[in-house]
């Protein structure tokens, strides 16, 4: 499974590496107080935060990981994207990033700590901090065992070194560098791809070519000829399509839960808009980076259902390496395909830009957790304001730098925890990623419904969350062999699948948390009033300024029919 | 600040040129191109890069005068 680079290769990477630490030095001397470091000053253009924002999502994980989907359910992997991104992403910029960028707040804990109180920031912050690390340490693992396994480097060797090149970058430049990088990460993975997709597409004789080869291979498994190369057609029973999921668990547990919960809440990802120059460029940085998103399940997705068709056509020789637990390892599904079809040159590309998914994922990682640290945790625990602004910005600055160089190696300490106790690190990411969908249902009342109090929502986010954990711990996916996959309490219910058990487990936090939170809003009182909420909750707040003199594509409901069109019509075309 | 389309324009530009020459020099070697279905795509994809990264410098250029 070796892959065997040249020079040239080598070299384009060092170039790519190069351009990377470069930005960051150039920004280094704008980075004068904790707001420009933390903050990148609130001055991005649309464009820019809008193309970091999807960037920071296009992590390592997320392309091997989509890849490997693609290969393994087909075209319905594309439901992560179409229905799993683009209306929460719709949503986030026209209903969410008013009172976000309105309300001033730094981070989404800060937001919950204008709109309800202390202890609701505070859990949420604390969870968010671990869940970082978390994350980033699973990838950086994840990164160096491919390098590692692939390339034959050495494994500390690739840590360390992509480490401490996302640590150079973002130390020395703060969100503003690591969001440049990302826009320039986002360009390196996209045209590094492209010329898989070509020529992979070209192998199977194009869509129709690859419609006919994944046929008989549907009909083996015991689906509909088409149901690899169709989204919805199949949906209207679990066991009639590959994911294994019913339309309904789809459309609720996928499309509103788990993908509003991610996009309208993630620190990580929303952090890039709230860096924007203006609310009108925030309002706009989802739906800019919802036109790229949409199109890339074509860069990623198809090649993987294209891996499948080639993986059943002895002449093709192409298999993917075993996996530590028996069976193919889908995550060498991308790397295995670039290693098939790009000669020497193109391949240094590819190989480039799975490193800048790695990296625009990592820092965006690093720059969240920084960002909560410093404001959420050091300053409203540690070390409060002292009233002196520019003494506070330089001394917050240095703390925002000290938790980058931390955040780094906490995450090379949990890659290595990763590394020795894999199936630990997996069950804690599980635990940690179901805060999200209770979060969801806190601040999207606290959004819309003036009443909800600090109380509430405080209990709402703890209920879902303990639900949810309760919920993994009785319940497990069919042919579960550890308890990580779930029921380690006893088993009570058994999904057909892992993807089900994730959906349903979600709606559970969702319902939960809201009808808890709504329910103890009733046996409360409000203790913030109501010129207090101004700005957070959508009935206290004047409407917005006029922008009918703008083009439809500058003004944000422009873009979003723009956006919602676009994505209908795929799905359409794909149905 | 800075603007981010002339760093990207000047990597692309750089790696674009890297690649076409290489792609250029190495068009007799069928052997290198049998992976990539006969196409030679370092000439293509390096072309391409040039003329994105052409084209962001030429943005971020006639930004700088206005």
């Amino acid at each position: 499974m070796k892959v065997d680079l040249s020079w040239i290769d080598y070299l384009i990477m060092i170039i790519y590496f190069l351009f990377v630490l470069g930005i960051g030095w150039f920004l280094r001397k704008f980075m004068k107080n904790a707001n420009a470091f933390l903050e990148a000053g609130r001055s991005m253009p649309a464009w820019v935060a809008g193309l970091a924002f999807i960037s920071t999502n296009l992590g390592a994980l997320e392309v091997m990981g989509m890849t490997g989907s693609g290969m393994k359910y087909g075209m319905l992997t594309t439901h992560f994207y179409w229905i799993g991104a683009i209306p929460a992403m719709i949503f986030l910029a026209l209903f969410m990033m008013p009172f976000y960028y309105g309300s001033k707040a730094r981070s989404v804990p800060e937001f919950l700590k204008l709109r309800y109180d202390e202890k609701t920031r505070g859990l949420n912050a604390i969870l968010f901090a671990i869940m970082t690390v978390l994350a980033s340490g699973i990838s950086m693992f994840a990164l160096a065992l491919l390098m590692k396994n692939v390339l034959g480097w050495n494994f500390n060797l690739s840590l360390w070194i992509s480490a401490l090149i996302v640590l150079g970058y973002t130390y020395l430049g703060g969100l503003s560098s690591a969001i440049y990088n990302e826009v320039l990460q986002f360009f390196i993975i996209v045209i590094g791809l492209l010329p898989l997709v070509f020529l992979a597409l070209k192998d199977v004789g194009g869509w129709i070519g690859l419609k006919a080869q994944l046929a008989p291979i549907a009909t083996a498994r015991g689906f509909a000829p088409d149901a690899f190369t169709t989204t919805w057609k199949y949906a209207g029973e679990a066991g009639s399509n590959p994911l294994g999921v019913e339309w309904f668990g789809i459309l609720f547990g996928l499309g509103f839960v788990l993908s509003f919960g991610y996009w309208c809440t993630n620190f990580l990802i929303v952090q890039r808009a709230f860096a924007a120059e203006s609310k009108a460029a925030a309002r706009k940085v989802p739906l800019i980076g919802a036109l790229p998103k949409m199109f890339i399940p074509f860069l990623i997705i198809v090649p993987g259902i294209i891996a499948l068709a080639l993986s059943n056509d002895p002449g093709k020789g192409f298999t993917l390496p075993p996996s530590p637990g028996g069976g193919p390892d889908y995550n060498l599904t991308i790397i295995m395909l670039l290693k098939q079809y790009l000669p020497t040159g193109v391949l240094g590309l590819g190989i480039t830009a799975l490193l800048a998914s790695f990296m625009s994922g990592m820092a965006g990682n690093v720059s969240a957790f920084n960002t909560v640290w410093t404001y959420d945790i050091y300053q409203s625990y540690i070390r409060p304001r002292t009233g002196n602004e520019e003494a506070d910005g330089k001394h917050y600055l240095k703390v925002g730098r000290i938790a980058t160089v931390f955040g780094i190696l906490l995450s090379i300490g949990a890659a290595y925890i990763a590394s020795k106790f894999g199936n630990i690190m997996d069950f804690l990411q599980t635990i940690f990623s179901l805060i999200n969908a209770p979060l969801f249902a806190v601040i999207f009342l606290g959004m819309f419904w003036k009443r909800t109090t600090g109380h509430a929502a405080f209990t709402g986010l703890l209920a879902g969350f303990l639900l949810a954990l309760l919920h993994h711990g009785l319940t497990i996916p069919e042919g579960a062999t550890t308890l990580i996959k779930g029921g380690w309490i006893a088993t009570l219910h058994t999904y057909p699948v892992e993807m089900a058990q994730n959906f349903w487990t979600a709606i559970i936090a969702f319902t939960v948390s809201t009808s808890v939170t709504v329910g103890l809003t009733f046996m409360t009182k409000q203790k913030k009033s109501d010129e207090e909420l101004k700005g957070l909750v959508y009935s206290l707040t004047p409407r917005e300024l006029d922008d009918s003199h703008l083009p439809w594509y500058e003004r944000p409901v422009g873009l979003a029919i723009l956006v919602g069109v676009i994505c209908l019509v795929l799905t359409i075309m794909f149905w | 600040m800075v603007d981010i389309r002339i760093p990207i324009g000047l990597m692309f530009t750089i790696i674009g040129i890297l690649i076409s020459v290489f792609g250029f020099v190495t068009k007799s070697n069928a052997e290198m191109y049998q992976k990539s279905l006969g196409i030679n795509v370092n000439l293509i994809m390096g072309v391409l890069m040039l003329v994105f990264g052409l084209i962001m410098l030429y943005f971020a250029r006639r930004k700088k005068k206005a």
